[in-house]
């Protein structure tokens, strides 16, 4: 899923410190998922910026709706009526979503609530690690099930490095070496000869927007 | 001859090479360079320079590099895959060959966040086992990494570091094997103090028949004081200082610990000379150059052989 963390409040009150009548958008995937963004989130933030704008002198109207997914077209048309009785927009989805949302109402002025922070994995409720990068090309087939472009500080596809302390990172004691982890679990796998070849450099697939148009939605198309 | 430099003819000669270490400094003060390059020239058969060492921003190492031909030593232009991407990278090593570097050691880098600049964004678009390989495939086939044609490839003698006291232990000289792999001519050891430990990663690439196919230098930094070896201890990753090198410094009067420190590097050379599978020690005096001169004497390594 996709972790966001929403933005410190001075800088979200800050953002709208222009606007008198705000809609506050939550997104009712994965970042209501990841506590940060969904309808509980949207109350608690309208109830803090209520306050505090009143408590300024300068109250503000904020209306609130959690769509199911601000990342698709469809749900955002649900705003069609609602969107002209708003100065702005707060968004409280995903980087994606926010970009769809100003895509689809073009003259509205749209604000990030949240920062989007990595694609991850629930630990626990509320504890959420950073798992992948998606650089478009996997590597976990061979290196365990371990992410080496995501978990190993300097990206590596040859490590360990020279600075694996005790199995931790050279960057921190809090944070395990991942080729160190890769190594002990192939080892107890006995697929070590998968980390004995020399891997070359690698083609980076992640360095411009990328597309992706799946088979089936052109065999649809031409189906018309 | 891959390359023709003093190291490659001093190693294909079959003598036990030498060499140095200088760290570039944190401005444009070309006499510090050419001062700390005296007391290393004639001592050693060839000087690494320091690339951002500690990710901490100093004169660039091709820059240092420079210097010290025009003092007329020989340098190793140290390169980290964090600053660069492949394309500053093969830029540099045309720049830094045509200007007379010959030698390079292929590391990946300290992380951003043990520098001066911890919010910089690590560049590793290429590991320090690829940039072996770019350098290998640009002197040999006279290749970019695009596989466009380099007029005049740049003849480079190919190093890279190996740490054998960073864990899984028995991970170590397999990732020797793979930079050999890569095309590695000469590695240079991370610090050793552990001499148990070394012997047994040697002996391993010795039975696996690698040390026949890359020349080892062996690193020694001498201790100056208790502090430096305790700091060395306990923060710096990668390096192992058992206690009884410690307490063999504690044991003698306090103004005479940086002696021991000698004494006990001058001791683990004597070892290297004999120890099969290493060709050399690479000496690094960190901001010591100016005892180079009495290390090297006490070291029983002069003169350095003219080849």
């Amino acid at each position: 899923m996709i972790v966001v963390k929403r933005k410190p409040f001075e800088e979200i009150k800050t953002m709208l410190k222009d606007y008198k009548k705000v809609l506050t958008l939550g997104c009712g995937t994965c970042v209501a998922v990841c506590l940060a963004g969904g309808e509980k989130e949207v109350g608690i933030l309208n109830a803090e910026l209520s306050m505090a704008r009143k408590i300024d002198g300068n109250p503000i109207d904020l209306g609130a709706t959690t769509l199911e997914r601000q990342c698709d077209m469809e749900f955002l048309d649900e705003l069609e009526n609602v969107v002209d009785e708003y100065e702005a927009l707060l968004s409280m989805a995903c980087g994606a979503g926010i970009q769809f949302l100003a895509e689809r109402y073009p003259n509205k002025p749209v604000l990030p609530a949240v920062d989007t922070t990595f694609i991850g994995a629930n630990r626990d409720v509320g504890w959420y690690e950073e798992k992948c990068r998606s650089c478009g090309s996997c590597v976990l087939g061979w290196t365990g099930g371990i992410c080496p472009v995501t978990m190993c500080a300097k990206g590596l596809y040859n490590g360990p490095c020279g600075g694996t302390d005790n199995g931790k990172c050279e960057i921190h004691q809090d944070q395990p070496c991942a080729w160190f982890m890769i190594y002990e679990r192939l080892a107890a796998q006995g697929r070590l000869d998968l980390i004995m070849e020399f891997q070359p450099i690698t083609a980076w697939q992640n360095q411009k927007p990328r597309t992706l148009v799946q088979p089936g939605y052109e065999k649809q198309k031409e189906a018309g | 001859m891959k390359s023709g430099s003093n190291l490659e003819k001093v190693l294909e000669a079959g003598h036990f090479a030498f060499t140095g270490e200088l760290g570039p400094p944190r401005g444009t003060n070309a006499e510090e360079v050419r001062e700390k390059a005296q007391h290393l020239k004639g001592n050693v058969d060839m000087v690494n320079i320091t690339d951002n060492q500690t990710a901490v921003v100093r004169m660039s190492s091709w820059a240092a590099c420079l210097i010290l031909i025009q003092e007329g030593l020989e340098p190793n232009f140290q390169m980290v895959c964090r600053d660069r991407n492949r394309l500053a990278m093969q830029a540099d090593i045309l720049g830094a060959y045509t200007h007379g570097v010959r030698n390079m050691l292929c590391l990946s880098g300290d992380h951003c966040m043990f520098g001066d600049h911890p919010d910089a964004m690590g560049v590793f678009d290429i590991d320090s086992i690829q940039l072996v390989n770019m350098v290998k495939t640009m002197r040999d086939e006279g290749k970019f990494q695009s596989g466009g044609d380099i007029e005049d490839p740049p003849k480079i003698f190919i190093g890279a570091a190996a740490n054998p006291f960073a864990e899984p232990y028995e991970w170590r000289v397999h990732r020797l094997a793979k930079k050999i792999n890569a095309g590695v001519d000469f590695i240079q050891t991370q610090c050793i103090y552990n001499m148990d430990r070394f012997r047994k990663w040697v002996k391993q690439a010795n039975d696996m028949g690698l040390t026949e196919k890359v020349y080892i230098l062996a690193g020694v930094t001498p201790m100056k004081n208790v502090g430096m070896a305790r700091y060395m201890q306990k923060k710096v990753p990668g390096i192992e200082v058992p206690e009884k090198v410690i307490d063999r410094l504690k044991g003698v009067g306090k103004k005479k610990v940086a002696d021991e420190g000698i004494k006990i590097a001058c001791e683990q050379i004597e070892e290297f000379k004999e120890m099969k599978g290493v060709h050399g020690v690479h000496m690094m005096a960190i901001e010591w150059e100016h005892m180079v001169p009495e290390i090297a004497e006490r070291a029983k390594v002069l003169p350095r052989p003219k080849v």
